[in-house]
């Protein structure tokens, strides 16, 4: 058996990573490769389309059920779904009490010491939106994901994630092994979006490894719960997915350490490209009655 | 070397500059321009002690210092008997702060008095995950429950309550309305701060927000008289307040509260209507004593129960404040006791005086304790505070001689060298530095808990004090430690040579 790559998924919330995530994953699992989903998000919705399930039981909820981490077993909190991917969510707190970040941390640590990383080829992270403290980082510190793949579009907010996200990385890629895979654009239809995405790629460093293109299909697997592998294993779509699925195999040891660009720099990007138009700072703090009073003045 | 020439203190001046730069010199560059900001010599005139202090300490230097949640649960709040006191949090802090520091009490433990019992909520790691909130109230039931006397409840967070957020706030509200008592939540997170001294100020806050603030409006029944004072900072250790209250009812005054020293809730919500408050622990509590100034026009005096001179001195300050049936009641006291400190002083100044001491100690102690080894003949060559301020450098200069050697938040390496090269008859610090200095063959005192014996506050504990620092350094132990190795080298050495205190060798 080959040996055991670890890669994880970030990018800002609502980006696609967690839908992108799985259908590349069940397309690998498609491969013959034995995969491990972790997710790391309270919201516990990595694994729903291979389970076809709501939400799996997390970690934490069981631990809490059962008075600690230490009652659990393996088998409590591992699901079984499509083409054997095992299954695990971490789980957490409901919002505003307690600490998501420390459970990311407690879970990881279950999973590695009960062995479920044991006897699979993937292991996969499937992290919420924002690198916000250390827990979240906890997947791309030592000894954990090798490649991180960023979900990203041509949107403004998601490139400025992404960018976070390859800063996160750079702070761990000297003390650690974390290294970045590269960026997969989930197309949203913005302006010059392909364009974008490239031109980003190439300032952090990096690759746009594939542009996956908006298809309705995806929506429709999705009410069912399922990935589009499964639900249309002979859509376009899916074998979109089995190129990112292939590009991505192929991608081993090949990432890099991220040269993050400041806010400036990142839109003065846009600028070329025509997206921004150049900022007038005469006009930065005013509001439109102001801005229509000087012009009546003038 | 005294200090008691003009001569001996210029020639300790040249000794202590010598001295500081060779501990500087062991430390890496910026850590040895950190801490000379914070070493010097005390020069007679100057308006403090020539240190910086209320500084962050460098990591790796053994400082003695504690944290925001000892100022609050160890100092400030855990001696208040009839309250009971959660150490919220993982089980480590309340652990090692139960028994408390040997604050004495007068109640039945576990039925109406809690001090020397440990609460804690044992934080687990879904507590941490999920947040400890309900855990709070369920200890918070189980308290009404089992201990029903109780008439009220702190608590006191340790570092992970601040970091995860725990609503302590909000349950301490809600619990407060359920019950009927007072329920005191207490910010006082580990790693606010740089040491204990921001969890007595801390505490100091919550007492003024929740039990005087409470009280607004409604005020507490007892008839009063025009003697009322209350004792601040004062906490009872070895039984320190009841030594110094006594002498103050002896003078005709009336002592409506002890902050916290056997202290209870009751006293803390009748201090409001108290004619003077005098404070002995001024670090600790000079907070609250300047709040009750400003918003209820009650004075406070600073005053000092540490050997017969400072306690002359100081019933005489407090006397000050009143007409004369109590100016005549201080005199009667002083008085009474001026034969009986006589007595002390006659049997232990001639085995003691001329003896040096150097101290380092937290709150007061360092510049407070100087006036009772002085009424002993004694002399204190060099101090030092834990966590002191600028104003209590400020206050030191009252009390030292030109030419002291000062050292502000010690380092164990510090201190070493200088009680190696100073040369001391005495130490008088912390349980920490207690067997380092024993087996270098100094004598010593523990100065925070008066080595399990006290009290050592009024005129009481002056003849304990008395005893237990000639005990220290008269002990025949000192003449039974050898030197293997000089013995075996000079065989020919007699048997009193051999058995001379290892410091002398």
């Amino acid at each position: 058996m080959a040996k055991l790559r670890q890669i994880a998924f970030y990018g800002k919330g609502g980006i696609g990573k967690s839908t992108t995530s799985q259908n590349t994953l069940a397309a690998l699992a498609d491969l013959g490769q034995k995969i491990l989903i972790v997710g790391c998000d309270p919201k516990a919705d990595s694994t729903r389309l291979i389970l076809h399930a709501k939400a799996q039981d997390t970690i934490l909820s069981l631990a809490a059920a059962a008075g600690s981490v230490e009652d659990l077993e393996l088998d409590d909190v591992m699901k079984v779904g499509y083409k054997d991917i095992r299954c695990v969510e971490s789980g957490g707190p409901e919002p505003g009490v307690g600490c998501a970040g420390r459970g990311v941390i407690t879970s990881i640590n279950f999973l590695e010491e009960n062995g479920a990383y044991e006897g699979v080829d993937y292991v996969s992270y499937d992290v919420l939106g924002d690198v916000v403290c250390g827990g979240f980082a906890m997947p791309i510190r030592e000894n954990k994901a090798q490649e991180i793949y960023i979900v990203m579009s041509g949107e403004m907010m998601a490139m400025y994630a992404a960018n976070n996200i390859s800063k996160g990385i750079l702070k761990y890629a000297n003390s650690g092994g974390v290294r970045l895979g590269a960026l997969v654009c989930n197309e949203r239809q913005t302006d010059k979006e392909l364009e974008l995405a490239e031109a980003l790629a190439k300032k952090l460093g990096t690759k746009l490894i594939h542009f996956v293109p908006r298809d309705n299909i995806v929506q429709h697997a999705e009410l069912r719960r399922m990935t589009v592998i499964e639900f249309a294993g002979e859509s376009k779509q899916a074998d979109e997915y089995r190129q990112l699925a292939s590009k991505i195999h192929n991608n081993a040891g090949q990432g890099i350490i991220p040269t993050p660009i400041t806010m400036d720099e990142l839109e003065d990007m846009l600028m070329e490209h025509g997206i921004m138009k150049p900022v007038n700072e005469a006009l930065v703090g005013k509001t439109a009655a102001e801005l229509a009073a000087e012009a009546a003045a003038a | 070397m005294s200090l008691s020439t003009k001569k001996e203190s210029e020639d300790a001046k040249v000794r202590n500059k010598a001295l500081i730069n060779e501990v500087l010199e062991a430390y890496p560059e910026k850590l040895a321009k950190r801490r000379a900001k914070h070493l010097g010599t005390f020069e007679e005139g100057k308006p403090d002690c020539g240190v910086k202090s209320n500084i962050k300490s460098v990591p790796g230097v053994m400082t003695i210092r504690g944290c925001a949640y000892a100022g609050s649960k160890g100092v400030v709040w855990g001696p208040i008997k009839d309250m009971v006191h959660i150490s919220h949090g993982p089980v480590g802090c309340g652990q090692y702060s139960w028994g408390s520091r040997r604050n004495y009490y007068i109640g039945t433990t576990g039925i109406d008095t809690f001090v020397t019992m440990q609460f804690t909520s044992d934080f687990q790691e879904n507590d941490i995950v999920f947040g400890g909130d309900k855990k709070l109230h369920k200890i918070m039931d189980e308290i009404q429950l089992l201990f029903p006397l109780n008439k009220g409840i702190t608590v006191q967070s340790e570092c992970p309550i601040g970091l995860i957020g725990d609503d302590i706030e909000a349950v301490s509200k809600l619990k407060a309305k359920e019950y009927g008592k007072t329920i005191v939540p207490v910010r006082c997170e580990g790693f606010r701060g740089v040491s204990q001294s921001l969890g007595h100020h801390i505490a100091n806050d919550t007492i003024r927000d929740y039990i005087f603030e409470k009280l607004d409006g409604k005020s507490v029944a007892f008839e009063q008289t025009p003697y009322d004072v209350s004792i601040i900072g004062d906490y009872n250790i070895g039984g320190d307040a009841w030594s110094s209250r006594i002498l103050l009812e002896e003078m005709g005054l009336r002592v409506v509260a002890q902050w916290s020293g056997d202290g209870s809730i009751a006293e803390l919500e009748a201090t409001p209507k108290a004619k003077l408050n005098v404070l002995h622990c001024y670090r600790s509590m000079n907070y609250i004593s300047r709040h009750m100034e400003e918003k209820y026009g009650i004075p406070w005096v600073e005053y000092n129960f540490f050997g017969p001179s400072k306690i002359e001195e100081s019933l005489r300050r407090i006397a000050s404040h009143f007409d004369d049936a109590i100016k005549e009641g201080a005199e009667r006291v002083i008085a009474k006791y001026k034969p009986l400190m006589q007595a002390v002083i006659d049997k232990y100044k001639p085995r003691l005086a001329g003896k040096k001491v150097m101290l380092f100690v937290g709150g007061l102690r360092p510049r407070h304790v100087i006036g009772a080894y002085e009424d002993l003949g004694m002399e204190v060559v060099g101090t030092g505070y834990e966590f002191g301020h600028n104003d209590d450098y400020q206050r030191t200069t009252h009390y030292i001689k030109d030419g002291t050697l000062i050292y502000d938040d010690v380092t164990g390496y510090e201190f070493e060298k200088f009680v190696e090269k100073v040369q001391p008859d005495l130490v008088g610090s912390g349980i920490k530095e207690k067997y380092v200095f024993q087996k270098m063959g100094v004598p010593f005192r523990q100065m925070h808990s008066w080595d399990y014996s006290g009290p050592y506050h009024g005129y009481d504990g002056f003849a304990i004090f008395a005893r237990d620092m000639d005990m220290a350094i008269n002990s025949p132990v000192w003449a039974l430690t050898k030197t293997p190795w000089k013995t075996a080298a000079a065989p020919d050495e007699t048997v009193e040579t051999t058995q001379s205190p290892l410091k002398a060798d």
